[in-house]
Order: C-alpha cells, then sequence, then structure tokens
C-alpha cells in the first residue's frame, strides 16, 4: 500500500496550509556550453511526466469514444456517454458508484472518529498494554489485502452475517483506522499540553477545550486523515470484492467488465473523479496563496 | 463565589498541610503558605524547589496528595481547574495559535457567559496597548507582545488570584525590567491577588511586597524583601538571595546585647536580637557591601569586627563597583563590595588588607553553611512531566 501512503501524504500537505511558504534555492543556470546534465534532468523530467498521465490521458479521451460494445479502438467522437452515462445496462455504472461514495464516506466518518479517539488516547494516557495496541494498529497497513479480504469473509461466513454494503462499510473501516491512526497521531503528539491546560483555566469544561481548543488544533491532521480514507475506501477493491456479495462497487464493477471491455461509461466516471480532484486541488491551492497573502498584508 | 461573577477584590489563598508526591519523588514535603488579599507574593527558589508544583496545585491543574487549598475562606481542592476563581500566565504563554489575539483574551469571558465578551476584552488589551493588534494571530506577535496578550487573557476574568508562572523568563533584560513595571502597575491598579513563581531574585524582590524562599520542597524563610535580605534566617537564604559572607565558630561569650564568637582566632560579634542562635557552633554572616577594606591595620573598635591581615587574591572592577577577594589564614574567601567613590582600585592583587564591618550588621543563622550544591537537581516542569511519565511506564511494564 505504499502508493497509497504516498497519496496521504499528500493529501497532507493539501490541508496542511498553516506552514510558512518555503524559502527555495534555486541554482543560476550557467552561460556558455550546454553540457549532458542540462538537458539530461528535463528530458527526463518529461517522460516521466508522460509515463504517469497517459493512462489518464487515455481514459480522458477513451470517455468521449463512440464506442457499442467494447471501448478500444477509436470509433468517433461523442459527448453521448457523459450525457446518459446512468442510462446504459440499466444505470449498473452509476449505481456501483453511488455504492463506492455511499461506502467511502461512511467508513471515512467511522474510520476518522475511531482513529481519532485512539490516537489521542494512545499519546495522551497510560494504560495496560498501550505498546501492544500501537503494534497492532500498524498491522492491517502490514498484511497483504488478499489476507485481510480473506480473513474477514471467512469471518463473516463463521458467523453467519450476509454480505452485503454493511460487511463492506465494516470492512474499509476496519482498514482504514490504522492510517487514521498513524495520521492523527503525529498530530496530537505535536500539540502542547499547556494550551489545553489553559482551555481549562480559562474556565472551559473538559467538553468545551476539546472542541474549541484540542480539535480545532488537531483539524488539519484528522481532515487529511479522512481524505486519506476516502481514498483509500473509494478505490479498493480486493478487501471489497471477498466482502460485498453481490453489491457493486466502481472498482468492482470495473474489474469486472475489463474481461470483456471496459464500458466507455466507465471513463466517463473515471475521468469526472479526475476532474473534480483537480479542481479541489486547485481551489486549496488558490485560497493557501490567498491567504498568504492576506497575513502578509496584516503583519 | 461562583466563577460567573466577577471578583470584587483579590482574596486570600491559604495553603494547609499540602504534600504532593509524584511516582519517584516528593515535590513538595508540607507545605503551609497564606497569601492576604491583594498582595504581590513572590515563590523564589532554584529550579527543582517545588514552586512551579505549588503554584500547578493552586491552579487545579495537579492535585495535591495530601493537604487542603482555600480561596477566599473557600475550600476548592476538590474542585476542578474550571471551577476556580484563579487565572494563570503561563511561562510558555500557552496562546491558542488558531485564534485571533482578541479571541484569545475573551475566552474566559465566553465560557462563563459574561456580557460584551469583546468589548472587554478590547479594553483589557488597551491596559497593556495592544488593542491596535487585536486582529492579529499570536504568532505574528513578538514575545514581548505574546506575554502582554497572556496577561491581558488572565486579567480581563478579574480572577481572585493571578498565578504568574515565570512569565518573564523568556524576555530580553530590557523588556523584562518594563514587564515587571507594568505587572506592578497592573497589580496595584486592579487590586488582585498574585502569586508569582520565579527563579530570579531580583525580579521577586523589585516586584513583591512578600517574598517566600522556597527550597527542596519547603519555605526557608518568608517576608518583606529588606527583611529577608536583611536578616536571613538560613544558609540557603543568605546565598540565593544576594550574596552573603559566612563564618562559623563557637559561641565564646554572650552579653544581653551581643554574642561573641571565635572563628579562627578571630573574635567577631553580632547582635544577640540578629542571632538565631546562641550558644556552641555558630554561623554568622555579612552582606560584602557592608564589609569596608583597609590597607593598614585600623584600631581596634568595640562597635566593628575587624579580621587581618589577608591577601587580596581577585580584584574585578565592574563600573559600578569593585569586587575583592580576600583570603584569610582559616576563613573561607572573604568578599567585598567597594563602591568605586575615588578612583582607581583600593588595593591590588596580593595586597595584604584588613576587613572591618559594623557589629550591627552581621546576622546569625539558624544552621550552618554547608558548600553550595553547584548543579541542583534538574526538577522543573518539564523534567517532573518527564520522570512522572517514566515512573508510569516502569510501573506499567512490571505488572
Amino acid at each position: 500500500m505504499s502508493g497509497e501512503a504516498q497519496a496521504g501524504a499528500v493529501l497532507g500537505g493539501l490541508v496542511e496550509s498553516e506552514q510558512q511558504p518555503q524559502q527555495r534555492v534555486l541554482r543560476t543556470p550557467r552561460r556558455g556550453r550546454v553540457g549532458l546534465g542540462d538537458w539530461l534532468l528535463p528530458v527526463y523530467t518529461v517522460i516521466a511526466f508522460v509515463f504517469l498521465l497517459i493512462p489518464i490521458a487515455y481514459t480522458f479521451v477513451f470517455s468521449f469514444n463512440d464506442s457499442v460494445k467494447s471501448n478500444i479502438a477509436w470509433r468517433g467522437f461523442t459527448f453521448d456517454k457523459w450525457l446518459n452515462v446512468c442510462n446504459v445496462e440499466g444505470g449498473a455504472v452509476c449505481e456501483a458508484f453511488g455504492n463506492s461514495v455511499v461506502v467511502g464516506l461512511a467508513a471515512t466518518v467511522l474510520a476518522t472518529t475511531l482513529g481519532t479517539m485512539i490516537a489521542i488516547a494512545l499519546v495522551r494516557y497510560r494504560f495496560r498494554a498501550r505498546g501492544a495496541i500501537s503494534l497492532l494498529l500498524f498491522l492491517p497497513m502490514a498484511t497483504p489485502e488478499v489476507v485481510l479480504g480473506a480473513g474477514l469473509a471467512a469471518q463473516f461466513l463463521a458467523v453467519g452475517v450476509a454480505k452485503d454494503m454493511t460487511t463492506i462499510i465494516i470492512a474499509h473501516t476496519m482498514f482504514c483506522i490504522s492510517f487514521v491512526v498513524v495520521t492523527v497521531k503525529a498530530r496530537v503528539a505535536s500539540l502542547d499540553p499547556a494550551l489545553e491546560e489553559a482551555g481549562r483555566d480559562l474556565y472551559g469544561s473538559p467538553a468545551q477545550v476539546f472542541w474549541r481548543v484540542t480539535f480545532p488544533l488537531l483539524l488539519p491532521g484528522i481532515v487529511a486523515a479522512a481524505l486519506l480514507s476516502f481514498a483509500l475506501s473509494f478505490d479498493d477493491f480486493i478487501i471489497t470484492n471477498f466482502n460485498s456479495g453481490s453489491v457493486s462497487t466502481f472498482p468492482k464493477y470495473v474489474y469486472i467488465s475489463a474481461s470483456r471491455g471496459i464500458p466507455a461509461e466507465a471513463n466517463v466516471i473515471a475521468s469526472a473523479v479526475f476532474l473534480f480532484a483537480l479542481v479541489l486541488l486547485i481551489v486549496a491551492q488558490v485560497s493557501r496563496t490567498a491567504r498568504a497573502k492576506r497575513l502578509a498584508r496584516i503583519g | 463565589m461562583s466563577v460567573r461573577e466577577f471578583a470584587e477584590r483579590g482574596a486570600d489563598l491559604e495553603l494547609v498541610g499540602i504534600q504532593k508526591r509524584f511516582p519517584g519523588f516528593t515535590a513538595i514535603e508540607e507545605l503551609d503558605l497564606t497569601i492576604p488579599a491583594g498582595s504581590f507574593f513572590a515563590l523564589l527558589g532554584p529550579s527543582g524547589c517545588g514552586k512551579t508544583t505549588t503554584l500547578r496545585l493552586v491552579a487545579g491543574l495537579e492535585e495535591p496528595t495530601r493537604g487542603r487549598i482555600l480561596i477566599g475562606g473557600r475550600d476548592v481542592t476538590d474542585t476542578k481547574s474550571h471551577e476556580r476563581p484563579v487565572n494563570t500566565v503561563f511561562q510558555s504563554y500557552a496562546l491558542f495559535p488558531h485564534m485571533s489575539v482578541l479571541e484569545n483574551v475573551a475566552f474566559g469571558l465566553k465560557r462563563r457567559r459574561i456580557d460584551d465578551a469583546l468589548g472587554r476584552a478590547h479594553e483589557a488589551l488597551r491596559l497593556v496597548e495592544l488593542d491596535h493588534l487585536a486582529q492579529r494571530r499570536p504568532a505574528q506577535l513578538s514575545g514581548g507582545q505574546q506575554q502582554r496578550v497572556a496577561l491581558a487573557r488572565a486579567i480581563v476574568n478579574r480572577p481572585a488570584l493571578l498565578l504568574l508562572d515565570e512569565p518573564l523568563g523568556a524576555l530580553d533584560l530590557k523588556l523584562r525590567r518594563q514587564m515587571q513595571l507594568e505587572l506592578k502597575t497592573i497589580q496595584e491598579e486592579v487590586g488582585l491577588t498574585f502569586l508569582h513563581v520565579t527563579h530570579d531574585q531580583e525580579e521577586a524582590m523589585t516586584m513583591a511586597d512578600t517574598v517566600a524562599v522556597m527550597n527542596k520542597g519547603a519555605i526557608e524563610q518568608m517576608g518583606a524583601p529588606a527583611e529577608l535580605y536583611e536578616l536571613p534566617r538560613t544558609a540557603f537564604v543568605a546565598n540565593f538571595l544576594g550574596q552573603s559572607n559566612l563564618f562559623t565558630g563557637a559561641v565564646a561569650g554572650s552579653t544581653d546585647a551581643a554574642i561573641a564568637v571565635d572563628v579562627a582566632g578571630t573574635r567577631l560579634t553580632v547582635p544577640t536580637a540578629r542571632a538565631r542562635r546562641h550558644q556552641g557552633q555558630v554561623t554568622i554572616g555579612v552582606r560584602p557591601e557592608k564589609v569596608t577594606l583597609h590597607r593598614d591595620a585600623p584600631a581596634e573598635a568595640s562597635d566593628r569586627n575587624l579580621i587581618g591581615p589577608g591577601r587580596v587574591i581577585d580584584v574585578s572592577f565592574s563600573g559600578v563597583s569593585t569586587q575583592y577577594l580576600v583570603a584569610v589564614p582559616g576563613m573561607s574567601t572573604i568578599t567585598v563590595f567597594a563602591q568605586n567613590i575615588g578612583s582607581g582600585p583600593v588595593a591590588a592583587e596580593g595586597a595584604e588588607v584588613w576587613v572591618s564591618w559594623q557589629v550591627e550588621h552581621g546576622f546569625g543563622l539558624d544552621d550552618e553553611a554547608t558548600e553550595p550544591v553547584r548543579f541542583a537537581a534538574d526538577d522543573d516542569t518539564r523534567s517532573i512531566a518527564a520522570q512522572r511519565r517514566d515512573a508510569l511506564v516502569a510501573e506499567l511494564e512490571e505488572h
């Protein structure tokens, strides 16, 4: 899951807006002869980006393909797939997408709430088996997803729970908690206990101190953890496949339909998600720049 | 008194038989203390003496192992921190970084649902001359400004008792002087009871009406700054509050007015009224600025103690005064502060000199001078917390 951990780091950066703009050290370009080092890095950079972005570009372009059954050969440009995305196969794509969103949101809320509580307890309180719990929380991150998914499926079978949306949500919450704990724990550890003491000293009841001091200060970490949870849940296929029964999620739908040529509607949804993420990133960047400018003006 | 009301005036603070044990060590052995309403009280001591723990007990951030805490006559030992009419200016200021300066100052008022919280917050900010920065975040202020915000955030609540935990420690000398003055002015204006914890003896003496010198979890001596300085009772107080020359010897004779002590063959006299012990081995002392240096043997006089001849082993010039270290056989080195009234040093290094002081300037101690510990155990708040954690972890691992 190292790729997902990286995604989490990026998301963390996205919400971490309190950082001061860093001073970058720029190397002044040398004049005269153009050496190997001067073009090797740009060329390498371009190749790396092309390699990363081609699948996304392909997905995006083929969402406009006027395909009939399989979406492999280019047959002409159309907006039909975007406009009628939910009208194909009885809306199977949209249903799968809707399920993914519901599971993602539910698992995010549950995992973020529970994980934040665990993180605070682990940093702030000393109790028996604290070390063991810390270690156990790391296990889901280190265990192969196939094993986690199969193990949980066996559990549900043994207990006699029918597989549906609920079991998917439980499964996703389970593996998301670990990531939430790790992310929020770092934030709790960096919180000065004197701030909470000041809150208590200034007539704040324990609940008021939590909501007005502790929570706002932990919020960047909690938001990063929530975004990470949603991203992990939304694109999970392996664990979902073991625990979903007949319920379809977006990754599961795409995987299954891949055997007979992915319909262009899947491309439409994937492209839409990508565009949404892009807009989110741009908005975050713009608002951060505006904030920095505003602060600079006051200061 | 309810926390929903403003204190009309400062309240008495009474600590009765307080003991505080942390796993592994005792921070406060046995402490009884009464601070009268409206006074500026300083708790002075080296790090690890238990002064910060005392403050945290009063604020309700720690619970005493034994003993009672009374504020304005009411027992608050079992009440929580947010239910006590007490506010603290923290050593690290502990300003809320996610709120503006104004929101920081209004925090306590809003929690108590007091009318016009923002108006009162502005008023408090005007008192510390920071109202023009009300919309800023704490991170955009200088250290001195943050300190003033922390002060405004505490006094805006008109607590019966204000606790100051070395709040001036992080400031540079000039700013510290300025803040000392401001604090004193504010205390006199609003008439609250201030409990100031510090290890800076000069700060304690300039600001407080009453200073209690604390050592190893107990109060050694308490009184007005001048009283403590002129008449220290223990060797610790004599050396922690300024400097002292101490001499230990057996009592060789006594009258109603004075006792004479034989120190390495020299007879030194101290007024009986200024001596704590009147027989056996006693330690007497005198402040370095009360001692006069002579280049020629002066005539014996009944109202002066005379030691000599000795040899000057060090001369250090500091502008206003010159400090001489004089070695006398059989005694510890004597320190002399001489004001630079004339010009140039009175005696050069290696010169033979005599020292004398008026009998009435001497004092006799309760205990005997011991070698001062050069590096006291590091028991400030942070290391208390660290030690506590280690002890708890060790305890958990045992199970």
